[in-house]
């Protein structure tokens, strides 16, 4: 009723002038919107690239050792900061990643770079370590149902597994980065509460994880559950140590990393080509491709040391191994201009 | 203070004194905040499928597919659907139906049918065949208006200037786009003064909505941001609509930043009909259904049912025997 008032009392008004005064404060407020939209982003975003394991695990063929070495060459080469290498789970649960070792042993570092592995328990662990890792990370799951499903165990029992890992890893100076999985949604029990989120993501926190990246597992996110889920998880764990991973099955990874963005989240997960589907909807979509987050970042003036062109080249190799499309639409309409 | 009650809106024909005083939207329309930025409570969706969709599609659609389309589009909510274009079908030819298709449809109240209307013949065919809302077509670009409409942007305003005239006569709203806002396939950089300079010409000749098309795809939030701030101090936002294109994957958080920016009105094609002419094979308009999807996820209405426009998306995908373009319909038909 007010907003009728109001037009009452601005009867007074005429056409033009009610159109100029729109326009200037349309422009005002435009200004204004422009300003907070522009100052919020961060001037550089870390990319951590998890096509090697996260998008080849999901991957049905089972990929020679040699192309996923050739892949995370071609990955580092093209600036990536840090390229996840691949995992130390049992071959019997991810058969995909049964070369574990010889992945490890026969790509070429590059310094400056890391290569993260997935460790799920001290045996893990410690086979890593063997290898030659230097860093590894741990994945907790914010809903219970999807714990006992993956992992086989409660998400309490999950982080008492993970205590042993961490203290291992502190003993040999190895950093650890901590999962968790299903923070906008569960393919069980549907929706999460972002506190439960925070609960699993301060733990992981303070157990000794120096970076906690929080995961759409089956992409169902909105930029409306982001913020709600990133404002719980920030109050407990420093915003500067979160990372976003973002799947794109309903086509919404980009924007809700345009938002985590806006709330100060400046590292990124993402998959070149988009490689992995979702196990949770048969055919669709899974991680966002990394071509596609470093055309927006860069588009922002966001600086992320990767050379997009090597980056494609990198994609291109791996689809045409896979024999498999690319999930990037940068990458599907850059080859055909 | 919440919305204008329902009863308030009936009495003094909301959507009418809307349309008379394009002002009022701004006293008149909420916002909502999230995390520091306002988005508007409620967004216009702008369904361009059987047009600017089917357009770009390689096989000829039959007419009584058209129509059905259309149908079951105006059964799912949406307020706007641009029907069909009264070009020459010697220039598209998938658009020679236009007649057929305007008769044949059955037009649900509230919701609007725009035509595309290139010039004065366009128009009158529209007319004679019942439209009741024309679109123009400006462009941002010289050489991309030389090479689509083979006349500079200054002739082809002169045109247009005929139709909105003619259409002013018969009040029959027009509605004007402008292309290539974000970038184009021939010169590259657009300056955004130069997409407000279009955006601004055509307001001022009449037209009560201005969509901004980023017609090759190439805009980011960045550019998104630039292009609609010098726009603004132009046209009233509330005027304004965004046309985003996803051949480069950026549709979804380009049209967050317009959201951001106070744009309320966007545009899109159900299953994300109509590749993109100028990168073969790659993806065109965004999908109505994911940008609902997000629109729904966040809290702002929009008064378009998702399940049904699924199923109209299912239905022109199995009649044109191609896979859907929408990331929503495609994980909705396999979750397990």
């Amino acid at each position: 009723m007010a907003a009728v008032l109001r037009l009452v009392n601005r009867s007074a008004f005429t056409s033009t002038m009610g159109q100029q005064y729109v326009a200037f404060s349309s422009s005002a407020k435009a200004k204004a919107a422009g300003v907070r939209a522009g100052q919020a982003l961060p001037e550089k975003v870390k990319i951590v690239e998890v096509g090697p394991r996260d998008g080849l695990q999901n991957e049905k063929t089972l990929v020679p050792t040699e192309t996923k070495i050739h892949l995370i060459d071609m990955l580092s080469a093209s600036g990536l900061p840090v390229i996840e290498a691949t995992s130390f789970v049992s071959p019997k649960w991810v058969p995909q990643m049964a070369d574990q070792v010889e992945v490890m042993k026969g790509i070429c570092r590059i310094p400056g770079v890391s290569y993260p592995v997935l460790t799920p328990n001290l045996k893990g662990f410690q086979a890593a370590v063997k290898a030659g890792a230097s860093e590894v990370a741990i994945f907790g799951a914010a809903s219970e149902l999807f714990s006992k499903k993956n992992i086989n165990c409660s998400v309490d029992e999950s982080l008492q597994r993970f205590d042993e890992v961490m203290r291992a890893a502190k003993e040999a100076g190895v950093p650890v980065r901590g999962y968790v999985s299903c923070v906008l949604g569960c393919p069980y029990e549907g929706k999460v509460a972002p506190e439960k989120v925070a609960h699993v993501a301060k733990r992981l926190y303070s157990m000794g994880c120096y970076e906690i990246s929080l995961g759409d597992t089956i992409g169902v996110g909105t930029p409306g559950s982001m913020i709600e889920m990133l404002e719980a998880v920030s109050r407990e764990v420093p915003v500067n140590a979160l990372a976003v991973h973002c799947h794109d099955t309903y086509g919404q990874a980009l924007a809700n990393i345009l938002v985590a963005l806006q709330m100060g989240i400046s590292v990124v997960d993402s998959s070149v080509a988009g490689l992995g589907g979702c196990p949770y909807a048969q055919g669709a979509s899974g991680n966002v491709a990394t071509e596609d987050v470093v055309y927006m970042l860069h588009g922002l003036g966001i600086q992320t040391g990767v050379d997009l062109s090597k980056l494609m080249d990198a994609g291109a190799f791996i689809c045409r191994t896979l024999n498999r499309k690319t999930s990037s639409k940068v990458a599907q309409a850059t080859c055909k201009l | 203070m919440g919305n204008v009650p329902t009863t308030v809106k009936h009495c003094l024909s909301y959507e009418q004194l809307l349309q008379d005083y394009p002002w009022l939207r701004r006293w008149l329309l909420e916002e909502k905040t999230i995390a520091g930025h306002e988005y508007p409570e409620f967004v216009k969706i702008v369904e361009v499928g059987p047009r600017d969709g089917l357009q770009n599609e390689k096989e000829i659609v039959p007419t009584g597919v058209k129509i059905k389309l259309i149908d079951m589009l105006s059964g799912t909510g949406l307020p706007v659907i641009e029907a069909t274009s009264f070009v020459s079908s010697k220039w598209v030819p998938q658009m020679a139906d236009h007649t057929d298709v305007l008769r044949g449809i059955q037009r649900a109240p509230h919701v609007r049918y725009p035509v595309l209307t290139p010039n004065i013949q366009g128009f009158q065919d529209a007319v004679a065949a019942g439209a009741t809302e024309v679109a123009v077509f400006g462009s941002a670009s010289e050489t991309f208006s030389k090479k689509n409409i083979n006349c500079s942007i200054d002739e082809s305003m002169r045109r247009f200037e005929e139709v909105i005239k003619t259409a002013k006569e018969r009040q029959i709203p027009v509605r004007g786009y402008v292309s290539c806002a974000l970038g184009c396939p021939h010169e590259g950089h657009i300056e955004p003064s130069k997409v407000a300079e279009v955006a601004k010409r055509l307001y001022e000749m009449g037209c009560y909505e201005i969509s901004l098309g980023d017609t090759i795809g190439v805009g980011t939030p960045g550019s998104m941001l630039k292009m609609l701030q010098s726009v603004m101090k132009e046209v009233p936002t509330s005027s304004l609509a965004v046309h985003c294109h996803d051949t480069y994957g950026q549709a979804l958080p380009n049209i967050l930043t317009a959201l951001q920016m106070g744009v309320s009105v966007v545009d899109s094609a159900v299953a994300g009909l109509g590749g993109c002419p100028y990168a073969q094979g790659s993806s065109g308009n965004a999908s109505t259904e994911d940008v609902l999807y997000m629109l729904h996820g966040m809290g702002i209405e929009t008064g378009v049912n998702l399940a049904k426009v699924i199923e109209a998306g299912d239905f022109i995908c199995s009649a044109l025997c191609r896979k859907t373009n929408s990331k929503v319909a495609q994980a909705k038909g396999k979750t397990l």
